[in-house]
């Protein structure tokens, strides 16, 4: 893409093609004002998309296969270990993850703070497709994946804290693909569309705000279930749901940055000004928030030690890796963060929201499956379940660069007065 | 009525997902003050210093089930040399344990206990689990999704998933013989196949007094516990031993609580975030957008 802007090619940003008054069609709009041999020549020369092409290969065969000879193909068919990779990486890590949506919804359209609004949207993609593929994972892993909506309408079970968690992340997805209607709407030149779904932004957003307090919370709620099974430095009944709402918002804040990151190294001919320029101030504002959240989240967790009386695990080698996660997972990264707030660098600030993503998918995959049957034996994921895992989550990053190509997430939509004047 | 119809409506609603569950856990804090179990429940007391480990239950169950026939039969005892737990082709299955101090080792059934409060049901999104008042948990396959929260939350590790089925992949467990048996009051296969009266059928509350006599009788025999009187909350199957429970791999840490009551600490906190939410942010928005605010006042008073 590069080289083709270097040959004077510019980025679809308007309705109009640059020069002429034509109306751009939606397939100009999909091959990004390409045409189809120059299009598919981009593609060819970017590497990414060979190692993705080897992926869904091997990763789609396997991953049709898990539906064609079913989960014991695919897994170890564990009776003591009935969540394997897929809930334990593809749920538990991708929905906090995935908390960057409503984060900065709240920030922008509930305190007001528009400075903020050059990364809103791409903190609420960030937050839809995590939802939508976590959703993927779910169904990848259910016995029986055509029933996903007998929770809602078949056969009701309300006291289950799953019951919440279905309800409340499907409710979630609807808000959220809401809230990023406009950019579609100003895409696909729609524009009734987009001041429809604007009115009710606010009462989206405290909706928002809601349903993630409580299906975070709720996903560590699900591991109340299991007093005995997880191991007590990883589990905490009156705590649980808080550790892990806590953590999915530093861990949110630190997705975000990292996915910034990564389309500024990457895509930035798709970045408008706004965003470039802005981009380093953001980062350390959302570096200022996740610090916040992080000194509360090790606060809690030491509150919850005490509570419970665990202190006695922590001279344990449980007791040390448990340490190692906070040392490694929040301390580190807080006191990282700090530096690079106090120093004004946005790099440093990079770095520590990397380390705290990593710290985060430590502290799920402890939680749901390295810690879980700490009195039993360790299961160690099938080559075919890392495999479908490895495919699911490729798909969800080419998933994610085809929207950001396309859709005004990192720059804004040119109005067509602006244009017709140019 | 009027109640009732309230009821019906929430749950039907979208917000119904939420504020049911506000219901249900008050349902349930009622629960668990006082239900200790149906009064008329049917269990089944183990007494392990009877067992011989014949294997003669496994057997019963696996015919009066219609489950598959095992890889080594019944008759061969190489299978304890390791210890095995239930699966989706033996929903009970006998363990040996050496016991320290002791020149016979002890045999332990297993099978699922059948809580009083079962965390497979508490659990379940779509309410496939059932404990009816006979004392038998059972579940239906038909309305199954497949997620295996209640594998995660049985304390005994009992129910099983068929892995293997691509299109009906279902939880297995033992339901107390449920269909063919306990519902016209007989005991299950097992306990009926027992050559050593190891298994005792009877009203749970029967079984319980029952078992404290034989302690009582051999106070040197027996340890001074029925295991699953009270554990998570009181089980339907119940166990005598004469040595340290740990020692025949029954988990006593335990505790006394039904799984539920763990939970219940985030069932509290669903109706207070659904109440005070949307007010605080509300709230937190007009404080925050004050300064807009004014200064859209002040423009159109120009």
């Amino acid at each position: 893409m590069k080289t083709l802007i270097a040959n004077g090619k510019i980025p679809v940003a308007t309705h109009y093609n640059t020069g002429k008054n034509e109306k751009l069609t939606i397939k100009d709009k999909l091959l990004l004002g390409l045409s189809l041999s120059e299009y598919l020549a981009q593609a060819f020369r970017n590497p990414l998309n060979w190692l993705f092409a080897v992926i869904f290969t091997f990763g789609g065969y396997v991953t049709v296969s898990r539906f064609f000879f079913g989960l014991g193909y695919v897994t170890h068919s564990s009776y003591d270990y009935p969540w394997g990779l897929f809930l334990g990486w593809g749920l538990f890590v991708m929905v906090p993850l995935s908390a960057s949506g409503f984060m900065l919804g709240t920030t922008v359209e509930v305190f007001g703070r528009h400075d903020f609004k050059p990364i809103e949207r791409l903190a609420l993609l960030n937050g839809l497709l995590g939802y939508l593929f976590a959703v993927i994972f779910l169904q990848v892993d259910l016995g029986q994946p055509w029933r996903l909506i007998y929770p809602m309408f078949v056969s009701l079970g309300p006291a289950a804290v799953l019951f919440l968690v279905a309800w409340h992340v499907a409710t979630y997805l609807s808000v959220q693909v809401a809230e990023l209607v406009p950019a579609f709407a100003e895409w696909a030149a729609m524009p009734k569309l987009k001041t429809a779904v604007k009115k009710t932004i606010l009462g989206l957003t405290i909706a928002g705000i809601i349903l993630s307090t409580l299906h975070q919370g709720a996903l560590g709620a699900l591991f109340t279930y299991a007093p005995g099974k997880v191991h007590p430095l990883w589990y905490s009944s009156p705590f649980q749901w808080f550790h892990f709402f806590c953590s999915s918002i530093f861990a949110g804040l630190s997705m975000l940055i990292v996915v910034s990151t990564i389309c500024k190294k990457t895509m930035a001919w798709r970045c408008d000004k706004s965003f470039l320029e802005s981009l380093d101030r953001l980062t350390l504002g959302l570096a200022k928030g996740a610090t916040l959240a992080l000194i509360t989240y090790l606060v809690i967790k030491i509150i919850a030690i005490a509570h419970d009386g665990d202190w006695g695990y922590l001279a344990s080698g449980w007791g040390q890796w448990f340490m190692l996660e906070m040392v490694a997972g929040v301390i580190l990264p807080m006191v990282l963060f700090t530096i690079s707030i106090r120093n004004n660098m946005p790099g440093l600030a990079r770095f520590a929201a990397l380390i705290a993503v990593l710290g985060i998918a430590l502290n799920r995959l402890n939680t749901a499956l390295i810690t879980f049957n700490w009195k039993l034996y360790q299961e160690i994921p099938h080559w075919r379940e890392v495999m479908i895992c490895i495919f699911i989550y490729s798909l969800y990053i080419v998933t994610y660069r085809f929207i950001l190509y396309r859709l005004p997430i990192l720059y804004s939509w040119k109005k067509d007065e602006d244009t017709a004047s140019s | 009525m009027k109640a009732m119809n309230r009821r019906k409506f929430m749950k039907g609603s979208l917000l119904g997902g939420a504020a049911a569950s506000v219901v249900a856990k008050s349902k349930s804090a009622e629960a668990s003050a006082s239900f200790g179990g149906y009064p008329e429940a049917m269990g089944v007391l183990v007494d392990l210093t009877r067992c011989v480990g014949c294997r003669s239950c496994e057997a019963a169950c696996n015919k009066e089930q219609g489950l598959p026939a095992p890889a080594q039969a019944f008759d061969d005892m190489s299978v304890l040399d390791h210890e095995r737990r239930t699966s989706e082709g033996a929903y009970t299955v006998v363990n040996r344990y050496e016991i320290p101090g002791q020149d016979h080792p002890l045999f332990r059934k297993i099978q699922c206990n059948h809580c009083n409060e079962p965390a497979c049901l508490t659990s379940c999104f779509v309410n496939a689990y059932t404990k009816t008042p006979e004392g038998a948990v059972i579940y239906d396959p038909t309305v199954c999704v497949g997620c295996r929260t209640c594998m995660v939350a049985c304390p005994f590790y009992i129910p099983a998933y068929s892995y293997s089925s691509v299109l009906n992949p279902v939880i297995k467990k033992c339901i107390f013989c449920y269909d063919t048996r306990l519902k016209f009051g007989r005991p299950p296969a097992c306990v009926e196949a027992c050559p050593r009266e190891v298994l005792t059928f009877g009203k749970r509350q029967d079984l319980i007094k029952i078992g404290h006599k034989r302690i009582q009788n051999y106070p040197d025999v027996y340890e001074d516990h029925i295991y699953g009187e009270n554990e998570v909350g009181g089980t339907s199957w119940m166990y005598l031993s004469n040595a340290p429970f740990d020692q025949v791999g029954f988990d006593t840490d335990l505790g006394n609580q039904p799984i539920l009551s763990y939970v219940k600490e985030f069932l509290t906190v669903v109706p207070m975030v659904l109440t005070i939410w949307p007010a605080l942010f509300a709230g937190f928005h007009l404080l925050a957008t004050r300064k807009d605010a004014k200064n859209k006042e002040e423009k159109t008073e120009i």
